[in-house]
């Protein structure tokens, strides 16, 4: 009996199995990322030209992508046509073939597909391959490490422009056991940090990039530049503002398009920036931010950053609310940013609030709202949500409108703690003198048998 | 049989031979019968008056008279259950202060009966009288004789809705049986239970207000049972009079208290604890960490609807909670919880109302009742009165405005009322403290203690035990034990 139901339960399991996958990719169980209406029509405007001329290589196409998923209309097909031609430079017909699915034929018939082109490249790729292996194989037998170790390179640059992020990160940790030197080293980890980037692959980025910085020697500014960057991301990535903003800040050269196929010098500015807005206290951000010589040449390239960190150290918290509002559709599109963007926005505007009341015994709230352009009740909610988080130290008074300074009274919260305290122990210890005794007399519950 | 009347035997037994002889080959039934029935009643009268004479005569502060009583009246125990009508008879005639041992033997055999014999009314009042007026050395030969006894008084008292008779006999009993006001009996839960019954939560007082420090089975042979259901109904006794700290502490000893089983007292007490920390503290505090390692890890598994209620507690939102009450509300009201949970819900409007003190000085009613979850402001004004009258919170309303206005605890902590309050609180805390010295002390000189430090060689390695009998030997000569 139990062998004639059990194909029926398999079949049964099976069918579930495959329902559910399906309707998880009709209702869309992956996720996607949706723009609101609002943004959407400030971004018309977008100035997808000059964005995506600071990129190069394969974030360029990534970023392309990202855009063109968001958005619609003119800016996502203007997005698409870029990411094609791009992706004709390369070597990646994967890409190229799934880009030009998403066109759908909307730029009309100059940019139908080119299957020539494609055959072409696939055959010359596949040949590629077959020599970059039949080389290696014959590097092994012959065991000259140098030899190996740029075998191992080779392929992995060929997976890298094919595409194939998954092989081209074997390969490239494969050269690890073949390399002598440190500047080896420092390229092994720097091709690594990239593939791992794109695949998202933080943890490896934050493990390869401790590992570059430890190699003895390692000189070079723009390297150690590049590594800052990536362990910034990492930081970011995590929603460890604090350390992301210390690690983009503490680029020490001008990067100038050195690491443009990963990050931008723009990027390095608004990262920074915003980080370092929301996480350093008064005193950190004069001195690693507004003083930081080095960083204010990153901040002339956005200079919306710059105006905003200003404002914010300077009091003048419409406008710099205002700067933070125009940057958002951007950011928002950002690869790296866009799910950051409200958390950090939100971390900002909590420290404005809580700078702004600071110094005074009594505020009103009247004249608060006006500084921050909201209205009264919603600022009342939010400092209300802020007091009982416990970091304002005030009382609001609803019926006037103002917000009083309260200093705890140490006395009696000294007084009430000790009573406290001294409850506790009476208890704690009677509990003991009681345990105590049981135990000594083997009072214990067993089970009933 | 030492001190036995021969001659009413002799008289008997010839009695009941000449009848045997008149009787042989004649008819008269009845009359056999009846001479019979008079014999069997006149021998049941002469064993149970000989056992009276027994006790008469061995009862007295002899402990060796005592313990012979005792197995006598052990063994004759078969007899007692066979001529349980005479025995309440029996019972008038001796003296329960000098007697307490006869009459706790007798009454057990007349409670064995269902319904006791001689009726449910006399056989309660024979017990008040014997815990009234009982003997503490005798009745301590027999301590679970005792405790049997009481609770099958109560158990009689409870089938017959007379909960509240019991409460006095029962804590005498309690008094009788405590060797100190400190030792746990296994008559005070009994004690305990009848108060709730009885609905007399003061009187529950009685017992709960003095601190119990020891347990000890050999003096008052009290099982864990009962340790587990005096903290229960205790905590209950304390729900009931609103006292919610003293509660949390009763619940917490039941659930921390040494085990290697998971008993059903225990989960209910869990049960019980949880809404009550819900209701004093906010949120149930995790375990101690010397809670038995078989409560911390099933405990909460057997209590799923109130880790739910913790959960949407937690929130500090009158909807969430209220859907949390809704959806488990028929496994409250089988664990008849509901009103404990109702509380609950009460207690998480103040809680809301104490938060807005700490971030307001002055707010409209409207807003108030927007924040807290209550629908109208003749609600918030109500709960508002109730809580100012309680002194849990200090505000003043404003009607014609609609405004509260919240201010600041006016204790200055400055009182002599106040200082006094400490000194005393100081006191407490130093008593306990030597206790603890002296707990301390004890357990140092204990047997059990020297001769394990003594398996510790000069390395602080646990030797050998051949090692340990020799060294053992030694420390006992030392030590003098």
């Amino acid at each position: 009996k139990r062998t004639s139901t059990f194909p029926c339960y398999h079949v049964f399991y099976v069918l579930t199995q495959v329902i559910f996958v399906v309707l998880g990719n009709i209702f869309g169980l992956r996720q996607k990322f949706t723009m609101d209406c609002e943004m959407e029509e400030k971004l018309l405007n977008f100035d997808l030209e000059t964005y995506i001329s600071s990129y190069t290589g394969h974030t360029k196409l990534i970023r392309l992508k990202f855009i063109a998923q968001l958005l619609e209309g003119n800016v996502k097909v203007e997005a698409l046509r870029l990411a094609l031609e791009e992706s004709k430079k390369g070597e990646n017909t994967q890409l190229y073939i799934e880009l030009l699915e998403k066109i759908g034929g909307a730029l009309g018939p100059d940019y139908a597909a080119d299957d020539d082109w494609v055959t072409k490249v696939d055959q010359r790729n596949n040949k590629r391959l077959k020599k970059l292996e039949v080389e290696l194989n014959g590097y092994k037998t012959n065991l000259i490490k140098e030899s190996i170790r740029m075998g191992h390179n080779d392929l992995g640059d060929y997976y890298y422009e094919r595409g194939e992020l998954q092989d081209a990160f074997k390969s490239f940790v494969r050269t690890r056991d073949y390399c002598t030197t440190s500047k080896h080293i420092i390229s092994m980890c720097l091709n690594v940090i990239r593939a791992s980037i794109e695949l998202g692959n933080f943890l490896h980025v934050s493990t390869y990039v401790q590992k570059a910085e430890q190699t003895p020697d390692v000189q070079e500014p723009v390297v150690l530049a590049k590594l800052r960057c990536a362990a910034g991301l990492v930081a970011l990535q995590s929603q460890k503002y604090k350390i992301a903003a210390r690690k983009f800040l503490d680029i020490q050269t001008e990067l100038s398009g050195a690491y443009s196929d990963v990050i931008s010098s723009q990027d390095i500015a608004l990262y920074g920036g915003l980080c370092a807005l929301a996480s350093f206290d008064r005193s950190e951000l004069k001195e690693k931010v507004i003083d930081n010589s080095m960083f204010r040449n990153y901040l002339e390239l956005v200079p919306e950053v710059r105006e905003l960190i200003s404002d914010f150290y300077a009091a003048r918290y419409a406008s710099c609310l205002g700067y933070l509002e125009s940057l958002r559709p951007q950011l928002s599109l950002d690869l790296h940013l866009h799910l950051h963007v409200q958390p950090l926005y939100e971390q900002i505007r909590h420290k404005a609030l809580i700078q702004y009341v600071t110094p005074f015994t009594s505020v009103c709230l009247t004249k608060m709202a006006a500084a921050f352009n909201t209205s009264v009740p919603g600022l009342q909610r939010e400092l209300a949500k802020l007091i009982m988080d416990n970091q304002i130290q005030a009382r609001i008074d609803s019926h006037n409108k103002v917000l009083y300074a309260r200093h705890a009274d140490q006395r009696s919260a000294t007084f009430q703690k000790v009573l406290a305290t001294g409850e506790a122990y009476m208890q704690d210890t009677k509990a003991m003198l009681l345990r105590a005794s049981l135990l000594q007399h083997d009072l214990v519950q067993k089970p009933i048998v | 049989m030492i001190s036995i009347d021969s001659g009413r035997w002799g008289g008997a037994c010839s009695a009941f031979l000449e009848a045997l002889h008149e009787s042989e080959g004649s008819q008269p039934h009845p009359q056999h019968c009846q001479q019979r029935l008079r014999l069997q009643a006149r021998s049941q009268m002469e064993q149970t008056e000989a056992l009276g004479a027994t006790i008469r005569a061995l009862s007295g502060d002899a402990p060796e008279k005592l313990h012979q009583l005792n197995t006598q009246l052990h063994a004759s125990s078969d007899v007692l259950k066979r001529n349980v009508e005479t025995l309440p008879e029996l019972l008038l005639n001796l003296d329960p202060s000098a007697c307490s041992l006869g009459w706790i033997h007798l009454l057990t055999a007349v409670g064995c009966e269902d319904p006791p014999a001689g009726g449910v009314d006399s056989f309660i009042r024979s017990v008040s009288r014997l815990v009234a007026s009982c003997n503490q050395d005798q009745m301590l030969l027999e301590p679970c004789m005792f405790t049997r006894l009481c609770r099958r008084a109560k158990e009689v008292c409870l089938h017959t809705n007379q909960a509240a008779r019991m409460t006095a006999p029962l804590l005498g009993g309690v008094m009788k049986m405590q060797p100190s006001p400190r030792h746990l009996t296994s008559l005070h839960q009994d004690y305990l239970q009848v108060c709730l019954i009885a609905k007399m939560y003061k009187a529950g007082l009685e017992v709960l207000n003095k601190d119990i420090y020891e347990a000890d089975p050999e003096k008052t042979g009290i099982v864990p049972r009962d340790f587990l259901l005096y903290c229960y109904y205790g905590g209950m006794i304390y729900i009931g009079l609103k006292q919610w700290s003293k509660a949390l502490e009763l619940f917490l000893h039941a659930i921390s208290a040494p085990t290697v089983a998971l008993s059903a007292i225990t989960v209910e007490a869990f049960k019980k604890y949880s809404v009550v920390a819900l209701i004093h503290h906010g949120r149930v505090p995790p375990f101690p960490k010397y809670t038995s390692s078989v409560v911390q890890r099933h405990l909460k598994l057997c209590a799923q609807p109130y880790t739910e209620l913790e959960t949407a507690y937690i929130t500090r939102k009158m909807d969430v909670l209220k859907a949390a009450v809704e959806k488990h509300s028929a496994a409250f009201v089988k664990d008849k919880n509901l009103g404990l949970v109702k509380q609950c819900l009460n207690s998480l409007c103040k809680r809301n109302i104490q938060q807005l003190t700490q971030t307001y000085l002055t707010l409209s009613l409207e807003d108030i009742a927007s924040e807290v979850g209550l629908v109208s402001s003749q609600d918030v004004e109500m709960q508002l009165l109730r809580m100012i009258d309680a002194k849990e919170i200090h505000a003043s309303i404003n009607q014609k405005d609609g405004m509260v206005s919240f201010s600041e605890d006016p204790e200055e902590y400055n009182s002599a009322a106040m200082l006094a309050r400490m000194d005393k609180e100081v006191q407490n805390m130093m008593q306990i403290a030597q206790k603890v010295a002296q707990v301390d002390n004890q357990v140092s000189c204990s047997h059990a203690y020297v001769t394990k430090m003594m398996m510790k060689d000069r390395q602080g390695n646990f030797v050998e035990q051949e090692y340990f009998e020799d060294m053992g030997t030694t420390a006992r000569n030392l030590f003098g034990l």
